[in-house]
């Protein structure tokens, strides 16, 4: 029965708690130096799958006032899965007119998760 | 021919999230005659470059992008019908509350306002703050530029990376860069904590695998067209750098996150008085300047971390922008209130004066801290009498602190002569 010891600090807001997360077995045992319900919710997904939103920004064509319009996941994605989204958008380019939450690339790297526009354009 | 000068009710001096957050609060205390006034071509100020997301977890319970966070505000102010005007700056802000602006349009114009709220924002500590030795050659950004040029522009500022200083925007930079395909080398940071967020340090740094070496700074600067290479070193408890220490980076960039500093040209020219802490008006309780009808809030009065406070305070400002102008003026002020002082771990507060019968029943104080500190107290007291006393497990330079203050508190103290926030070890 192998005991694990990870020392986080929670990502969810600025207040930055300093979490102590158990494990056994990979399993979590318990969180603790969370202030809230989020942090332990993080403690558990961070050691066993880490998860984050990616934001980044494309090309926009036939906007006046825009250049490039930012984009983002619309949920978290795995950790592991960063450089897979911003690789599969390095090449893709919006249409204005964009609106906030129009769907730029449906499914990005095959998480099942839609990379949508963030900025009107 | 001089135009004859337009009267407003309130002018905002800056349309980013604190003036939107002020012309809002204020049209909806019941002054509808709010005019903004933005030299940017578009509202949203900083936040539209900020593509990150983490914005809004206190006022929408959601994590949103600068640009999302901004188009709430943005669409808010146009349901509202708020007058803003695009592409204008303002030159000159008198003791008597007229504004001067310029735009390519109107050229030059001139408005009375009833009240005027300043909320223009911050700007970056630039290299010439820092006496970095060295050329000068290309290659050297503030963090916020480069990503101005990445995020907007489309452009990526280059491709081998050396930050020096570990504020947020250098934080989020050093992401943003790695996700564009650049490398990043390692962030130095002078002094031995860091002037960001952890959450920053964490996702920002600690995800891509990139070094944070507190207590280093760069001692040399490389190149004469382009840098091509910087050299950094250890520095010692008086941040003088040890001989020895020194490692060379070659690399085409070097990014520089030092700090904000509050934008207080148009403050200073009207006459404000301001703190040589924050570098912001000192204000009271209503976020009023030393200039009766003259309020700021937001990065112009000080830095802060999180525009969710920022937007609160604007808020408040412009509340009581709106009071002051139905209330009509009330110009003779003898005295601005009880003193609020900081001391003690604790470098200022917002705000620095409290007139108790003029408050709301609480009154939010910020402050920031001197240092890292671990299990500390923060204390309140009135007069030589505590009446606050909270533990904070962790309080760091780059996260700002509150209290509460309730009026019923003060206003039980006759003769309330100072009110004191301090930190203690017990």
């Amino acid at each position: 029965m192998a005991q694990e010891i990870r020392e986080l600090i929670c990502i969810n807001c600025p207040m930055g708690c300093p979490l102590t997360v158990t494990l056994e077995d990979g399993e979590v045992l318990s969180v603790k130096g969370n202030t809230c319900p989020r942090g332990d919710s993080y403690g558990r997904k961070e050691v066993t799958n880490p998860t984050r939103i990616v934001t980044t920004s494309v090309p926009v064509d036939g906007s006046k006032t825009e250049r490039m319009v930012s984009v983002k996941t619309e949920h978290d994605i795995p950790k592991g899965k960063i450089f897979d989204v911003v690789q599969e958008l390095a090449g893709v380019r919006a249409q204005a007119p964009v609106a906030i939450g129009d769907v730029i690339l449906a499914n990005v790297a095959g998480t099942g998760v839609n990379v949508i526009a963030t900025k009107n354009a | 021919m001089s135009k004859a000068i337009e009267q407003r009710a309130i002018v905002v001096v800056g349309g980013g999230p604190a003036g939107l957050a002020a012309g809002i609060a204020a049209y909806e205390a019941g002054q509808t005659d709010v005019l903004i006034l933005e030299r940017d071509t578009q509202l949203g100020g900083i936040l539209n470059q900020c593509i990150h997301n983490g914005f809004g977890l206190h006022t929408f319970k959601e994590e949103l992008t600068g640009p999302e966070y901004a188009a709430r505000y943005i669409q808010r102010a146009d349901e509202l019908g708020i007058e803003r005007r695009l592409g204008t700056m303002v030159l000159d802000i008198s003791q008597d509350r007229i504004v001067t602006a310029v735009s390519p349009t109107e050229g030059i114009t001139q408005i009375k306002a009833g009240a005027v709220i300043l909320a223009m924002g911050c700007r970056e500590r630039p290299r010439g703050a820092l006496a970095t030795p060295g050329y000068r050659p290309a290659g050297v950004y503030s963090a916020g530029t480069a990503q101005r040029l990445v995020n907007i522009e489309g452009q990526l500022p280059g491709r081998e990376v050396v930050i020096l200083g570990s504020g947020d925007i250098g934080l989020i930079m050093a992401r943003r860069m790695t996700l564009e395909g650049a490398h990043v080398a390692c962030v130095a940071e002078i002094m031995p904590y860091s002037g960001g967020l952890k959450r920053n340090i964490v996702q920002c740094l600690d995800d891509f695998g990139i070094p944070l070496l507190l207590s280093h700074t760069v001692v040399d600067v490389e190149g004469r067209d382009r840098v091509e290479a910087v050299t950094i070193a250890e520095v010692d408890e008086h941040l003088r750098p040890i001989a020895g220490t020194e490692v060379r980076y070659p690399c085409d960039t070097l990014m520089l996150s030092v700090g904000l500093l509050p934008e207080n040209e148009l403050s200073r020219e009207a006459g404000v008085e301001l703190s040589t802490v924050t570098r912001g008006p000192v204000v009271d309780q209503s976020l009023q300047t030393s200039i009766p009808g003259i309020f700021a809030c937001g990065n112009v009065l000080h830095v802060h971390d999180l525009v969710d406070f920022v937007s609160q305070e604007a808020a408040a400002a412009g509340a009581n922008a709106a009071r002051y102008v139905a209330g009509g003026s009330h110009d003779a002020v003898d005295s601005r209130g009880v003193p609020v002082s900081a001391e003690n771990g604790v470098r200022y507060t917002v705000p620095s004066f409290v007139d108790v019968d003029a408050m709301d029943d609480t009154l939010t104080v910020r402050f920031r801290v001197a240092n890292e500190y671990r299990n500390r107290y923060v204390s309140v007291y009135l007069d030589d009498e505590r009446i606050q006393h909270r533990k904070k497990r962790v309080m760091a330079p780059g996260e700002m602190e509150q209290v509460t203050l309730k009026k019923a508190d003060l206003a039980a103290r006759e003769g309330l002569a100072k009110i004191t926030v301090m930190l203690e070890e017990e």
